[in-house]
């Protein structure tokens, strides 16, 4: 019967499709191995029931499938397998939604001693500020945003003398140590995206939101903006290098700090 | 068991419904225009949520076209094509959805499926379809005023919405804020109507648990809809004060391209707040009906009793209640306290376990039944398959932790067009081909309609299947191009480049539909009063189509559930709701069509 083979070969299709698609997540370079391990994990439980549904689906169309004389079966309930159903579906969420919880608690937990640094948004590019020697970021506000002064920092501050300001360059990042990363955006909403770190979070101007990850792979990896903020959304890119503790020390020394910055002009 | 009302004889004595005054029409223009049938207001509707259909149709070409073949084509710029999205993404939910769900399918069944002559409201009825249709003319407008629609995506989030680096700010945010508030203000006109005519108007022996479940999902959603599109409805005066009198409901302190601007003290998250407190019980405002509505095209075309009635009435009502304490699962990632991450993830995936049942259970209505694969329950069947498959997805994205890499990917495009758009299109189809029927008193084609359901549903899921591992990729949604990345392969942009050929082999199949629909309105085959021998009472009306006041002298009486097929000790397989007792003595006879 060609209406239960087609939604067979709809099933099978789905199934032979997810093992050989040659798109599948890029290589992770943080600690969030769980993530993936709980999406694995979904894949297997929800890829499961979607082939047993499909397939009994078919099974039915073509077992039960009219003929002449035919007739169904008058059955308006069966308690005991409604329950059992009922039973069996919460026993697989539940085993979705635990570890899904439990890797949640770890992923908003910031390890006390993870480095804060600051990634900025606005239409549309990027701006990073790290903290100086003193280890501390200063106090920023959106009102004192100018030419002379890109990121808001209070002057008066001496936390904040020492940061270092990145504009329209690359942040790097020393290998192995956990990042708090502090969100501000002082326009648009904005999203601090690099899929080979799984984490993300939304910028919401007024606010700073945060996540934390660990960077476990050298290299260059993307930064895009995951949340719609106007017509040069695609283009809002910049770059993030993951580099040894040496390398990172090196490019340091090169960078200048917000006090150097307003001394120069 | 035995108080259920499946196998019980007799009408329940219920209050006697009083005959209702009808305003009848005088002329042509009261008949087909400014009607007070809920009928005709319901084919007005529908005629119009498919003429601004075909307008997202169209937008969701183009968007693919630049998706597909990226810079190919010059007038694709990205403010068109945020423009596009956001049009499309709009009229789909809104305009066509919603209103072709409630609006069409709600006025045409509530009083026939019920036994009632019309609408209790008929004249408010009226006036909810020409406001309406006033929404869908200033959303239209939007696209012919200077600097055109609005592009800030259908989520419309400030305060991205009203500033300047957002196409059509200017007009085309306000327009698109007057035409929501329209549109909630003339949904609630004909929403109070349906959740009263449902309550009080139902013909004697209609119980509740005697309604088809076509009348629960539509019921059920309605009143979920009138708790919350005043969400929105307030999301959007709010915003355009900001916009227009500069209040800062939404607007923090911000900077604009290095202008310092005059607001402060606003919170852009509570407009998301708002915005899916509404948005989230909205996707179940348009799937209640498709639930309802395919449970009663598979019972029909399987001639098998609906299993599990009871339990498919409580998942309704536990889904509708649930969808009122999952919004914040749209935002993981908006930067809200993450302590509500645990929240809304349990309450999300709790709801999952009410969806399976439904699910078990359409599966189970098939199970032992007498399958005919007319195109109705082709597009039943195509439906399981794709909530299905969306429904899972959506498993990975209520999941807090799992939410986080693929948010805002392509893998959330694919799931809500697999579980909000697909699906429920496969039903608002299925449920043309069946009630075309009574309508018209001509049957669709169902050569046409076969061709359409196999090229629409193999189409679409060969659009959205893939699309998942683009978004696993990381491709990000909302892009006007991905552009140069280092972990986008040249082979996904071929994967594009194929959705989009096959998008606009899908939409093509529609335009088939549309032929169908006139062509049959003239040479479709004749279809008799109850051409499915279905047992609920819209097929058992003295004239088809139906007049006004749909019965003729007498109201129908109801002695029976809606889903008595192949009862055992009745030769005929259906038994009709207001039939009094099996036909034991007709049994020789063997037909038994009234």
């Amino acid at each position: 019967m060609i209406v239960a083979l087609i939604f067979v070969l709809v099933a099978v299709g789905s199934v032979v499709f997810h093992l050989l698609s040659p798109w599948w997540w890029t290589p992770i370079a943080s600690n969030w191995t769980y993530i993936d391990a709980t999406i694995t994990m979904t894949f297997w439980i929800t890829g499961g029931v979607f082939v047993a549904v499909v397939l009994f689906l078919a099974y039915c169309v073509f077992r039960f499938r009219a003929v002449p004389g035919g007739r169904a079966t008058y059955e308006p309930e069966n308690k005991r397998l409604e329950v059992w159903l009922t039973v069996a579906t919460a026993l697989g969420v539940a085993a979705m939604l635990a570890p899904g919880l439990f890797v949640w608690s770890r992923y908003i937990s910031v390890p006390a001693h993870a480095t804060e640094i600051e990634v900025v948004g606005q239409q549309w590019r990027w701006s990073y500020r790290l903290p100086g020697p003193d280890g501390r970021l200063g106090a920023v506000e959106t009102r004192l945003i100018g030419p002379d002064n890109p990121l808001g920092l209070v002057p008066g501050d001496a936390a904040g003398q020492d940061d270092i300001i990145i504009e329209a360059e690359d942040l790097h990042l020393p290998i192995g140590r956990p990042v708090k990363v502090l969100l501000r955006s002082i326009d648009v909403l904005h999203d601090f995206y690099v899929p080979e770190f799984r984490a993300k979070m939304d910028m919401v101007p007024g606010s700073v939101t945060y996540f934390w990850f660990t960077p476990t792979r050298t290299g260059t990896f993307d930064v895009l903006c995951a949340e719609l903020c106007g017509s040069g959304h695609s283009m809002m890119r910049s770059r993030v290098m993951v580099q040894t503790a040496a390398d990172y020390q090196a490019w340091l020394e090169g960078q200048r700090s917000f006090a150097q910055l307003a001394n120069r002009k | 068991m035995s108080e259920l009302a499946h196998g019980a004889d007799g009408p329940i004595p219920a209050a006697e419904v009083p005959e209702m005054e009808l305003p009848h029409p005088h002329g042509w223009w009261t008949t087909y225009v400014f009607s007070q049938d809920a009928k005709v207001i319901g084919i007005q509707y529908s005629l119009t949520a498919l003429a601004i259909g075909m307008v997202a149709l169209v937008l969701s070409w183009l968007m693919r076209l630049q998706l597909g073949f990226p810079g190919t084509f010059s007038f694709i710029d990205p403010q068109a094509y945020y423009q596009f999205i956001t049009m499309h993404g709009m009229i789909m939910v809104v305009y066509l959805l919603t209103a072709l769900f409630l609006g069409g399918f709600g006025n045409y069944l509530i009083p026939l499926m019920l036994g009632a002559r019309d609408m209790v409201f008929p004249f408010v009825n009226m006036l909810s379809y020409w406001i309406y249709l006033l929404a869908v003319l200033v959303l239209v407008a939007s696209f012919f005023v200077p600097g055109g629609p609005t592009g800030a995506g259908w989520t419309l989030y400030p305060p991205q919405a009203i500033l300047t680096g957002t196409p059509g700010r200017d007009w085309g945010i306000v327009l698109m804020l007057v035409s929501l508030c329209l549109f909630i203000a003339g949904f609630t006109m004909g929403g109070l109507n349906y959740v009263v005519t449902v309550l009080q108007a139902r013909t004697r022996g209609m119980t509740l648990m005697r309604m088809p479940l076509t009348i629960w999902g539509i019921l059920t959603a309605t009143v979920m809809a009138l708790l919350a599109f005043p969400a929105l409805f307030v999301g959007a005066v709010m915003l355009l004060l900001d916009r227009v009198l500069g209040t800062s409901f939404f607007m923090p302190t911000l900077v604009e391209m290095g202008q310092q601007l005059r607001y402060g003290g606003g919170s852009p998250i509570l407009f998301q707040h708002l915005f899916w407190f509404f948005g989230h019980p909205e996707v179940y405002i348009v799937a209640l009906p498709a639930f309802g509505i395919v449970s009663d095209l598979i019972s029909t075309h399987a001639r098998r009793n609906i299993f599990g009635y009871r339990m498919m009435v409580w998942a309704i009502v536990v889904i509708g209640a649930l969808s009122f304490v999952v919004w914040a699962h749209h935002m993981y990632v908006s930067g809200m306290h993450p302590w509500f991450g645990f929240f809304f993830a349990t309450t999300t995936l709790i709801i999952a376990i009410p969806t399976a049942i439904k699910v078990y259970n359409w599966l189970l209505t098939l199970w032992h039944g007498n399958i005919h694969l007319n195109v109705p329950m082709l597009f039943a069947l195509g439906f399981i398959v794709t909530f299905v498959n969306g429904g899972l997805t959506g498993l990975f994205l209520g999941n807090v932790v799992v939410d986080v890499p693929l948010s805002d990917t392509m893998f959330v495009v694919a799931h809500f067009h697999m579980v909000m758009g697909v699906a429920p299109v496969m039903v608002i189809f299925g449920g043309m081909y069946h009630w075309y029927p009574k309508v018209t008193g001509r049957m669709l084609d169902s050569a046409m309609g076969k061709v359409h359901f196999w090229v629409t549903f193999l189409g679409a899921y060969a659009i959205f299947f893939p699309m998942h591992y683009l978004g696993l990729l990381g491709v990000p949604r909302r892009y006007y191009e991905i552009g140069e990345t280092s972990f986008v392969p040249a082979s996904a942009h071929d994967l594009n480049a194929f959705i989009s050929v096959v998008a606009l082999v899908v939409g093509a199949a529609q335009m088939l539909f549309l032929f169908n629909l006139i062509w049959s309105l003239w040479h479709g085959k004749d279809a008799g009063p109850n051409p499915w021998r279905a047992t609920t009472l819209e097929w058992q009306t003295p004239e088809t189509p139906p007049g006004h006041g749909n019965w003729g002298r007498e109201l129908p009486v109801v002695y029976r559930w809606a889903y008595d097929y192949a009862v055992p000790g009745v030769e005929q397989d259906f038994v009709p709701q207001n039939q009094p007792l099996p036909p034991r003595a007709q049994v020789a006879k063997g037909d038994a069509t009234p």
